[in-house]
């Protein structure tokens, strides 16, 4: 009687499972690489409508970003800044720039820039600026260094787990009040004794602020 | 067999490591969202576009002669509120457009801190970190005229034009007023004092103590 099946269907069995194992890690590993907001939103850098450079005006000048951002320290958000305030000092600088034409338009008439907003958490994340400037988080923690960007873009990822490291241990994070702005403080050039002060005075902090290590859901979720 | 299905897999991998890229490469393209679930609500969030009114604006503009909702400041031992026609409010003798001569706010070590660090963040670009005029705008040639706080003319001035002119602005400087609340333009004002009074010392001014400490 001759064979209904070939002899090579012998090796089927060890085929397929080869062969699944090998599509389903590279799913899993696929899964794990690209779903997650450190692949989604990390690198996000929209084209503005004015190329406005936070390097040219914080690193080169060293401007303040509350100059700016001003109601940050009170608001749950940080404003973006009417064109009247880049007009306090481009009534005069780069005066006639075309560059600058929409910030012209929007002073004189009222009518807004229309910046792309970069860092945006879901509309059910109730994240407050006030409350984590005003205890010792600064911008660079969540925003990467603002400061040396010349476009800016998302660096941090801002998932929940990026906000949960830093909520079950804040002393690691926690820094004094007037270095909020200072996104190249450190608390030593060498970066083991950076990280020892770190924890002695982060704990020092948290306890004398009295920050909470906020974990539950309603903490960011209403 | 085995052979083609290598193939296909090392292919797929290959296209979509192409497409997809790494983890932190920049992208204009907004990001994607995997799981949308009320991630992008209907409401209105502030300074963000949206349909519901007709100039498409969620911040809105408070109707004309609306009074904000706020708490009165502590003047002295007497609730201010910000609608009043009061000197803490407008720099001036209520009722006159005379400025008044002194802070209505109380001096204190606290007040001219915050007027140091206030004065640090919006003042000192263009004034200098000393007020002598020259801030950076000045360093790099970008303004003509910077005022020098140690002018003559202006530490003459009652404090309640210093007010005035953080609040609207004069010449060529722009209106602070929106910026920077009405307890920090006295924090500065205050602090303005002190930096003028630094220049205006004399060593005879110091305590026997710390003159000893300068030499």
């Amino acid at each position: 009687m001759s064979a209904i099946f070939p002899k090579w269907t012998n090796r089927l069995p060890l085929m397929i499972l080869i062969g699944g194992g090998l599509t389903a890690s590279a799913v899993t590993a696929g899964v794990w690489y690209y779903f997650t907001p450190k692949y989604t939103r990390v690198g996000y850098q929209p084209l503005q409508p004015v190329s406005f450079s936070h390097a040219t005006h914080v690193d080169q000048l060293g401007m303040d970003c509350r100059y700016c951002h001003s109601a940050v320290e009170e608001s749950w958000f940080s404003n973006i800044p009417a064109a009247s305030t880049c007009m306090n000092c481009h009534n005069q600088v780069l005066k006639d720039d075309p560059r600058l034409a929409l910030v012209r338009e929007s002073a004189a008439t009222g009518k807004p820039i229309p910046w792309v907003q970069v860092h945006k958490v879901p509309d059910y994340v109730y994240f407050n600026h006030a409350v984590h400037v005003n205890r010792g988080i600064s911008c660079v923690e969540c925003h990467g260094q603002i400061d040396k960007m010349e476009e800016v873009y998302h660096a941090k990822p801002l998932s929940m787990s990026f906000c949960l490291d830093c909520h079950r241990d804040p002393a690691s994070k926690i820094r004094p009040l007037d270095k909020i702005t200072d996104l190249n403080w450190q608390w030593s050039d060498d970066p083991r004794v950076a990280v020892q002060t770190q924890q002695a005075k982060g704990r020092e902090m948290v306890e004398h602020w009295r920050v909470e290590s906020l974990q539950n859901c309603s903490a960011c979720h209403r | 067999m085995m052979r083609y299905f290598f193939l296909l897999f090392g292919v797929a991998v290959l296209l979509v490591v192409l497409i997809a890229g790494r983890r932190g490469d920049t992208s204009r393209r907004p990001p994607f969202e995997i799981f949308p679930d009320m991630d992008r609500q209907l409401k209105l969030r502030p300074q963000a576009a949206h349909g519901f009114f007709a100039d498409g604006l969620s911040s809105r503009l408070p109707p004309p002669g609306t009074i904000a909702r706020a708490e009165p400041f502590n003047v002295g031992g007497r609730a201010v509120y910000p609608f009043e026609d009061a000197p803490v409010n407008t720099g001036r003798e209520t009722g006159t457009t005379n400025f008044v001569a002194l802070n209505p706010l109380p001096v204190t070590a606290r007040l001219l801190a915050r007027g140091q660090q206030r004065y640090a963040i919006y003042c000192a670009p263009c004034h200098g970190a000393t007020g002598e005029g020259n801030g950076i705008t000045k360093k790099i040639n970008a303004m003509a005229v910077v005022t020098s706080l140690h002018d003559k003319r202006v530490v003459e001035l009652p404090d309640g034009d210093l007010f005035n002119t953080i609040t609207l602005g004069k010449n060529l400087m722009g209106a602070y007023g929106p910026q920077i609340p009405v307890e920090d333009r006295w924090a500065i004002v205050a602090y303005v004092r002190a930096l003028q009074l630094s220049h205006l010392g004399s060593v005879d001014d110091l305590s026997p103590e710390m003159r000893a400490k300068l030499k």
